[in-house]
């Protein structure tokens, strides 16, 4: 602790596991990942942990739901392509309720696309992913300095809600240098608690079983239900996310990841002439900081999503804003913005509030640029309908007492980077 | 009155839902009675497939986890590097480790992973009803060969053993058959053989299982032994391909 150390992107993700109390990784090369199961593959049994290179993406991740059932600390990394291989394996994981930790170094798609950096993967990582309804803690960092901390943070939600997270990474974080400072003691794996759940030695406690299926009439349903409640428990506690020079701001830029990074110093030249723009970059990608987003919306009637995919991103803060103010989106397909073209963006922004005022629509030119319209107001018919639903979810959801959800508050750059909500610091461990 | 035999512990005091003269029943005893015998049942995990046998998680009384098609080797993998003082068994059919899972199947055995794996042979798909499988015999029909398996059309059976038995990593090759009881025992001796590797350390070990599907077949019970006798054994030879002991063994 408290000592820097200049590595690759890849390389302090690979060290932040094993400091986390990571001893099993199996994995498969793709680039632009390839250091992370380089450097478990001397690091781990320096620690006395298994490194193995498996044979294919789908093995490697079904190693993991081995693994994973023993209740060990264990890792998988891949780059996009690799990643829709382990979806199926991943949707078991998330079916078996298995805690693990995988990293998705995003390169461009679909297909084979490239090896630069993208952010194209976004659907595929806050929406599940593989087949089934489930979904998986995704984190975001825009640092080596993260990637390095994240894996940690990674762990203790997996373990703390059983269920799958990831880092959200792509290639420029992978491939990087930058200093790293693992703010964490590192973590001796046999310091873990024992799960209750993990498969192995009986010792006279009878049998266990891990398995993703349930065949009985309606109980299917019944264990979606009740992991739908552990997802609001989640979206209601572990919500992280940035924010900075949002206080005065009347644009708000909002960005993850790489983007982000370009944002800020689009942010300062913008800044600099005057403009009053701000960025708001969410860290945890799933649960979304909705909440945090509608609350800004309320103050702030311009927002500019800036991301490397073809507005995937934008569909959150749209949902979250809910056409309370005007989105426009700067998309990036596979390719990566200059900080120039991003300020050039708020100066177009900035030009329409002028002209247009920050209520009225600005011009939507298809594809790259858009705009979210007023939310037409729902049916009554339909609105009744929907909320006969919530009750009956969050009749249940009572029972776990989902804390209040986060206020909106700035974060600011000197505070620690993962800034948990003030009712995940009251709530200790798992119900 | 003196209990001669009983249930063995290592099993579940339930019932099973596979079809009578099905083989699996058997194989599960026989594999249930091997850990009683090696005294290994506190300390086994066993996977289960998907297929017929995903309930198998059911039946052991062991720790067990069912994973996806084809996926039990590096399941197993995962279990037995992470608690090496695990016994670990793989429970695959022939769909799920000749056709889908073969690439975990050929990789286990090349690393020679200490775990057992448990392979019934039928030639058929059975729980999805009846489909072409890699090992159907050739002429044999499915429903997916009505006319039956042509090797122009469908390609040739896969002999697992043989195709395994150059593998350096392949400790214990066996295969065997459920359809009398000669060769129940035969088969009961190579599982015990097959655990005994891993209790060892020795490495990768497989024992092929030839075994009856009346259903899918479209015969009786009785027929299908028969057919097993008759039609499989010329295609598929019995025997120990591979064995610590035996030349051209990896130890």
């Amino acid at each position: 602790m408290g000592e820097k150390i200049l590595m690759k992107g890849n390389e302090a993700l690979a060290e932040g596991a094993v400091r986390a109390g990571c001893r099993f990784f199996s994995g498969y090369p793709i680039t632009p990942q390839n250091e992370v199961p380089e450097y478990m593959s001397w690091r781990l049994p320096e620690v006395g942990g298994t490194f193995i290179q498996a044979e294919s993406e789908v093995a490697a991740i079904n190693m993991i739901y081995g693994a994973a059932a023993t209740g060990i600390r264990c890792m998988t990394s891949s780059s996009s392509p690799g990643i829709s291989l382990k979806q199926e394996g991943i949707s078991y994981c998330a079916g078996a309720d298995l805690p693990f930790f995988f990293a998705n170094v995003v390169r461009g798609g679909p297909g084979l696309g490239n090896i630069a950096a993208s952010q194209g993967d976004y659907y595929q990582s806050v929406r599940g992913g593989g087949h089934g309804d489930y979904r998986t803690i995704v984190l975001a960092p825009n640092s080596v300095d993260e990637m390095g901390n994240f894996p940690k943070k990674c762990y203790e939600l997996a373990e703390k809600y059983r269920m799958p997270a990831m880092i959200l990474a792509d290639g420029i974080l992978g491939q990087m240098m930058e200093p790293v400072e693992f703010k964490f003691e590192t973590v001796d794996p046999k310091s873990l608690k024992e799960k209750g759940w993990e498969l192995g030695v009986d010792n006279g406690r009878g049998k266990r079983i891990v398995r993703s299926y349930d065949l009985r009439e309606g109980e299917l349903e019944k264990i979606n239900l009740r992991r739908m409640e552990k997802y609001q428990e989640i979206e209601a506690r572990e919500v992280l996310y940035e924010t900075r020079n949002c206080q005065d701001a009347d644009l708000v830029i909002v960005a993850y990841g790489t983007s982000s990074r370009i944002v800020s110093a689009a942010m300062k030249m913008a800044r600099d002439k005057g403009f009053k723009a701000g960025l708001f970059r969410p860290i945890t990608l799933w649960p979304f900081p909705s909440q945090a987003l509608s609350q800004m919306a309320k103050k702030v009637r311009n927002f500019l999503v800036v991301e490397m995919s073809m507005g995937q991103f934008v569909q959150d803060v749209r949902l979250a804003i809910n056409g309370q103010a005007v989105v426009d989106l700067y998309a990036r397909p596979a390719g990566i913005p200059a900080s120039e073209e991003v300020f050039a963006e708020i100066e177009k922004v900035y030009k329409e509030i002028k002209t247009a005022g920050p209520v009225k629509k600005a011009a939507a030119t298809p594809q790259l640029r858009s705009v979210q319209a007023p939310a037409p107001k729902t049916k009554p018919a339909a609105k009744k309908q929907v909320k006969k639903r919530k009750v009956k979810v969050s009749k249940k959801a009572v029972k776990t007492k989902p804390a209040k959800p986060p206020k909106a508050r700035p974060v600011k750059r000197s505070t620690p980077n993962v800034k948990r909500t003030k009712a995940a610091k009251k709530k200790g461990g798992r119900k | 009155m003196e209990l001669l035999n009983k249930k063995p512990q290592s099993l579940v005091d339930m019932k099973m839902h596979y079809c009578p003269g099905c083989g699996h029943g058997i194989v599960h005893r026989l594999v249930a009675e091997c850990m009683d015998e090696l005294g290994i049942r506190e300390r086994t995990v066993g996977v289960a497939p998907v297929g017929c046998a995903v309930f198998a998680d059911s039946y052991f009384n062991c720790d067990m986890i069912q994973g996806p098609h084809g996926r039990g080797p590096a399941i197993a993998t995962g279990i037995k590097r992470s608690k090496p003082e695990c016994i670990v068994f793989s429970y695959q059919g022939d769909g799920d480790l000749a056709s889908i899972g073969m690439g975990e199947t050929v990789h286990s055995a090349a690393r020679s992973e200490n775990i057992t794996i448990i392979f019934i042979n039928n030639a058929i798909y059975g729980m999805t009803g009846g489909q072409m499988a890699p090992t159907t015999l050739v002429g044999q029909k499915a429903t997916t060969c009505p006319s039956g398996r042509n090797p122009k059309v469908n390609g040739f059976p896969i002999k697992i053993c043989e195709l395994l038995a150059p593998l350096e990593g392949a400790v214990y090759l066996e295969r065997t058959s459920v359809y009398n009881a000669p060769n129940v025992i035969k088969t009961k001796k190579a599982v015990k053989q097959a655990f005994q590797n891993q209790i060892d350390g020795k490495g990768f070990s497989l024992v092929e299982v030839l075994s009856m599907c009346p259903t899918n077949w479209g015969m009786t019970p009785l027929e299908s032994a028969k057919f097993v006798a008759e039609k499989m054994l010329p295609v598929y030879p019995l025997g120990i391909f591979r064995s610590p002991e035996k030349e051209g063994g990896a130890n």
